[in-house]
């Protein structure tokens, strides 16, 4: 299964990253040799292996559910690269 | 006053101040010298809280002078790695991307500690998002290895172990996804801590890869170690990972006796990749454990090789989801553009480094449609039978043993324009995460003059027999005393 320029650059999209041809290219030929040791992975039969997702598996952790204080507008904000007045500014949202 | 600090651990700082012999203003005075001194050679630090710090101290001292019993950390200084949120003290996670975010809450950890009456010296250099094995990839600076200055620190806590190994603090704590407190503290001599996952709260901890990430303790002696797991471990229903089980007293293990334990050596640590030379450092660190009356036998862990794929597809997917959130809009960098669509590529263009987005492009790619079952789902089946290979031979075994990591500290730039040689070189933590299981580094030796680790495996929450077995090869042994050279001659010659 080896990777193409077009795979690498859909996967940029999907990750949201603006890629420089320069990094198209290298990511192209490191996906590929990381992918291609990860092959190694098919020559184990795991068809009747059940999959892990936490090794100390916890199901359904639940607690009362209580009103407390939360942070204010102004903390919430503070790291915020454009805030006005209790909000998040973006730039336009265009639908294209 | 800097001598007094050097070297001394942090139960024998605690006995200095129960005795009245230095104030915690002294002592906090003194490291703050000593990272002036060193620091900029070392560059462990992104941080320093000199201010703050005193601050702490002074109140410590009050509590003292009020005749207030003193709680075993109770002013002593420490560090924390800079993926650890401090409320309104910036935490950067060595990234760009995070170059000016200041955390509006603590993490647990950074509560459990200063609860515990410690100092906060400053926050501490990694590889970007903890995604290295070198401390190479941060944004800011270049951490250099105490013991050469030529040599990395290990990562992707390089800034913990170094601040450990050169004085610059009394203890500090990392974070662990794939090795990066045991990796980092065998490359610079100290003891390092990756507890059981669950055993410490990820609350506020910025996320890598959440099923495995870890935080512990770096410290120069075991007890250090213990101590500091003590003020730490435990629930936090906050971090729904957390296990909800009663941290013990971890010093209690702190025992000079190891006979008839049983220790288990995993042949598949000890092959190809592993420097000859560790491997004999190890092999003699098994025969004074043997000495001591363990019982040491061979064993196999037989999907050792499947480890480094398997943790590399689990550990960027969680990641490529877990980054997603930086995008421009509540906190961290942002790049001008005129949609928003645009804004958030050219930021995260910009706000990442190369590391970091390699891993999120593997990550993406491993989720993505057509693509989940033939790895991420595979890499998760694997992750089973890596998990049950632990389990079946803790049944013979209390604990398992090898290097830490297969190779002593390397010079920089050796391993970063091959970002596969640098993950290969992961293969004997990273089994430890996929299973979530604990392990510690303690220092065992000397290879070319750079500090080699020994590793030691146990079963989930058997930081006890962990520490049994550090404590009796520490007490045995004198590695753990020596000290990097770092005269004004090494400081100054040795860099740039």
């Amino acid at each position: 299964m080896s990777i193409s320029r077009e795979d690498v650059e859909y996967v940029a999209a999907l990750a949201r990253l603006e890629l420089t041809e320069q990094e198209t290219q290298e990511y192209t030929e490191q996906l590929n040799s990381i992918l291609g040791y990860a092959a190694m992975l098919e020559k184990l039969d795991t068809s009747d292996v059940v999959p892990t997702a936490h090794a100390v598996p916890l199901h359904n952790v639940l607690r009362e559910d209580q009103v407390k204080p939360s942070i204010n507008h102004d903390k919430a904000l503070r790291n915020a690269p454009d805030g006005e007045e209790g909000f998040f500014r973006v730039p336009k949202i265009s639908l294209t | 006053m800097e001598s007094v600090t050097i070297g001394k651990s942090v139960s024998e700082l605690h006995e200095l101040l129960l005795h009245k012999e230095i104030s915690s203003t002294e002592l906090t005075k003194a490291y703050i010298d000593r990272i002036k001194s060193v620091d900029p050679a070392l560059q462990a630090y992104l941080t320093v809280l000199e201010e703050e710090a005193l601050a702490q101290a002074a109140d410590v001292d009050e509590k003292i002078s009020q005749g207030q019993a003193l709680k075993p950390l109770e002013g002593i200084p420490m560090a924390l790695k800079d993926n650890m949120c401090t409320e309104g003290i910036r935490t950067s996670c060595a990234s760009k991307m995070l170059e000016n975010f200041y955390p509006p809450y603590n993490a647990t950890v950074t509560e459990r500690l200063r609860a515990a009456g410690t100092i906060l010296l400053g926050k501490l250099n990694m590889d970007e998002f903890a995604m290295g094995s070198s401390t190479e990839n941060s944004y800011f600076a270049k951490t250099r290895n105490p013991w050469n200055l030529e040599c990395v620190p290990g990562g992707s806590s390089g800034g913990s172990a170094v601040a450990v190994a050169g004085d610059e603090a009394a203890f500090t704590l990392g974070s662990d996804t794939g090795g990066s407190i045991r990796q980092p503290a065998a490359f610079c001599g100290v003891v390092g801590m990756k507890p059981t996952y669950g055993a410490v709260s990820r609350l506020g901890l910025i996320a890598f890869a959440s099923s495995l990430d870890q935080i512990g303790p770096f410290t120069k002696t075991v007890r250090d170690n213990a101590l500091v797991m003590n003020a730490i471990a435990g629930h936090d229903p906050l971090d729904s990972t957390s296990v909800p089980i009663e941290a013990p007293d971890y010093t209690k293990f702190l025992v000079n006796d190891i006979k008839g334990l049983k220790i288990g050596i995993p042949r598949e640590y000890f092959g190809a990749g592993i420097d000859p030379e560790v491997a004999k450092g190890i092999q003699a660190g098994i025969q004074t454990l043997i000495d001591l009356g363990a019982e040491v036998a061979e064993c196999s862990l037989p999907h050792t090789e499947y480890a480094i794929p398997a943790y590399y597809l689990i550990a960027t997917a969680e990641a490529s989801s877990n980054l997603a959130r930086y995008d421009g809009v509540r906190y961290g960098y942002r790049a001008d553009a005129d949609d928003v669509l645009g804004m958030f590529k050219k930021t995260r263009a910009e706000g990442f480094g190369q590391e970091v987005k390699r891993r999120i492009m593997l990550g993406t790619y491993a989720l993505s449609s057509g693509y989940y079952d033939a790895y991420y789902l595979k890499a998760q089946k694997v992750r089973t039978l890596i998990k049950q290979d632990f389990d079946k031979a803790f049944e013979k075994f209390d604990v398992l043993l090898s290097p830490t990591a297969p190779t002593s500290a390397f010079k920089f730039g050796e391993k970063s324009a091959d970002p596969l040689a640098m993950y290969l070189s992961d293969i004997t933590t990273v089994p430890i995460n996929l299973a979530g299981i604990p392990a510690i580094s303690i220092p065992a030796g000397f290879v070319n003059g750079l500090p080699i680790g020994m590793q030691l495996m146990g079963k989930a929450f058997g930081e006890g027999s962990l520490y049994r077995v550090a404590y009796t090869f520490e007490q045995n042994t004198n590695y753990h005393t020596l000290k990097p050279n770092l005269s004004r001659e090494v400081l100054t010659g040795g860099s740039r």
